[in-house]
């Protein structure tokens, strides 16, 4: 008990001092879950939008996939990465393996079916109307499907969240990938593994708690957003 | 009148259900026409047919422009417009619906707030335009909606059951619109409604749709 207690009180002395260790770790974790954020964002909204837009022979096949790929087990991305990228892999010439981009590329494939099915799922939830008023009033094809993604960009917003929520919180992958090498390729979340069985459990209770902080305020962000996208369309 | 629809021979079914068998009638004039007809008897569906949001089984619909016929391309849909039962109101503020097309067309003109300003002005919702669209009532989203057809100045306006669902105050200030946009002659307005009285006061023309049919007008 005294040395959970002295952990905590140990752990909240690293964050009041900034810890430049500390520091590092927690930068280069939202680098790496950002930069995924955002490739999985360019990949996944249009590709939700598009299954969300239109009819096409299977499509239904394709949603069907992407919601299960929703729930892929990270350290299976993360095999798949690694065999991808490793020295006899099709791209291993890349020398990616143990780089904060191949940690990037495993978290953008993880993200990648949540924001598609999270997309989709806010586009479709669009009143048909909407669409039918847009061309109504001028709009061509191209601009009345905008309209419609305008319209559920509070959904997609979430889903936006919901998908930097699962990329920090990932250490599967991205340990089997990053190879958790100190300086370069250690986050979060494979800190908190490694110092956890290193027994050394300051670093990984100061991580925890930012961790937990920053996996508040992305649930906070959330319920913002939701509760300002209450306001249906219902006319 | 600028735009003359012709409507040939249209027919329309949904599933075994034909809604519109052989309709023909041609608009021809400035003014208001009345379209009545009992529910399902296909008012609603002839409007969207000659609004271009749906497509015939057979017939034809032909617009023509001082005589000469017009491609039925988004020139033409951008020519005329139609104010659906339920309006479709974007999740933004009054003005910002109200600006929505005339910013497809083209969002570098200068006069884009005071047309909107006109036609929020128009419809007695000037003073409503920073308040966000969802949270108007029934009547207002219906004026909204007016307002947000008005600023592109449709040569062919079709409103279908524009008085739905609206209380008494708001059907009487929808009523005036009407007949203040038939007093400045700028289009010609088709309307729906089960109201004969209604239809009565306003319309120039009264159509009646049965059996798939417009049947008879006066």
């Amino acid at each position: 008990m005294d040395s959970i207690l002295e952990g905590f009180i140990n752990a909240f002395s690293l964050i009041v001092q900034l810890d430049r260790e500390l520091l590092n770790i927690i930068l280069l974790s939202l680098e790496v879950s950002g930069s995924a954020l955002v490739i999985a964002s360019f990949l996944g909204v249009p590709a939700g939008s598009i299954l969300g837009l239109n009819k096409f022979r299977g499509r239904g096949f394709v949603i069907s996939l992407s919601n299960t790929f929703m729930g892929l087990p990270p350290v299976v991305v993360g095999l798949f990465v690694y065999l991808l990228l490793s020295r006899r892999g099709p791209i291993g010439f890349m020398a990616l393996l143990y780089t904060p981009s191949a940690m990037i590329t495993a978290q953008t494939i993880l993200i990648f079916p949540i924001l598609t099915s999270l997309c989709h799922s806010a586009v479709i939830s669009v009143d048909p109307i909407i669409r039918q008023a847009a061309v109504t009033l001028g709009a061509t094809p191209f601009q009345a499907a905008l309209t419609v993604i305008k319209e559920a960009r509070y959904g997609i917003l979430s889903g936006v969240i919901a998908g930097l929520g699962r990329a920090m919180g990932e250490v599967g992958a991205i340990l089997i990938v990053g190879g958790n090498i100190a300086g370069y390729t250690r986050v979060m979340t494979t800190t908190i593994a490694l110092e956890t069985d290193k027994g050394n459990f300051e670093l990984a209770l100061a991580l925890g708690i930012i961790l937990l902080i920053i996996s508040l305020l992305i649930n906070i962000g959330l319920h913002l957003i939701q509760r300002k996208g209450m306001v249906r369309t219902i006319r | 009148m600028s735009l003359e629809l012709v409507v040939s021979n249209i027919s329309k079914s949904y599933s075994s259900d034909a809604i519109l068998n052989n309709c023909s009638f041609t608009f021809n004039s400035s003014g208001i026409y009345a379209l009545m007809g009992p529910n399902g008897s296909g008012k609603s569906t002839f409007l969207r047919i000659c609004a271009l949001l749906e497509t015939p089984d057979s017939g034809d619909i032909s617009f023509y422009s001082e005589g000469k016929p017009v491609i039925k391309d988004i020139s033409l849909m951008r020519r005329i417009t139609l104010l659906l039962p339920k309006i479709g109101v974007f999740n933004t503020t009054v003005y910002k619906n109200v600006v929505y097309g005339l910013n497809i067309r083209n969002p570098q003109r200068n006069d884009i707030t005071s047309r909107a300003e006109n036609a929020l002005d128009f419809v007695g919702m000037l003073q409503k335009k920073n308040q966000k669209a969802l949270t108007l009532s029934s009547g207002e989203t219906k004026r909204l909606g007016i307002a947000r057809a008005l600023v592109i100045e449709p040569e062919i306006f079709f409103l279908d059951e524009p008085t739905a669902s609206v209380d008494q105050q708001n059907t009487e200030i929808i009523e005036e619109i009407i007949q203040k946009l038939k007093k400045e002659g700028r289009s010609t307005i088709v309307i729906t409604t089960h109201d004969t009285a209604q239809a009565e006061r306003l319309a120039d023309k009264l159509l009646f749709i049965k059996h798939g049919q417009i049947s008879g007008s006066t």
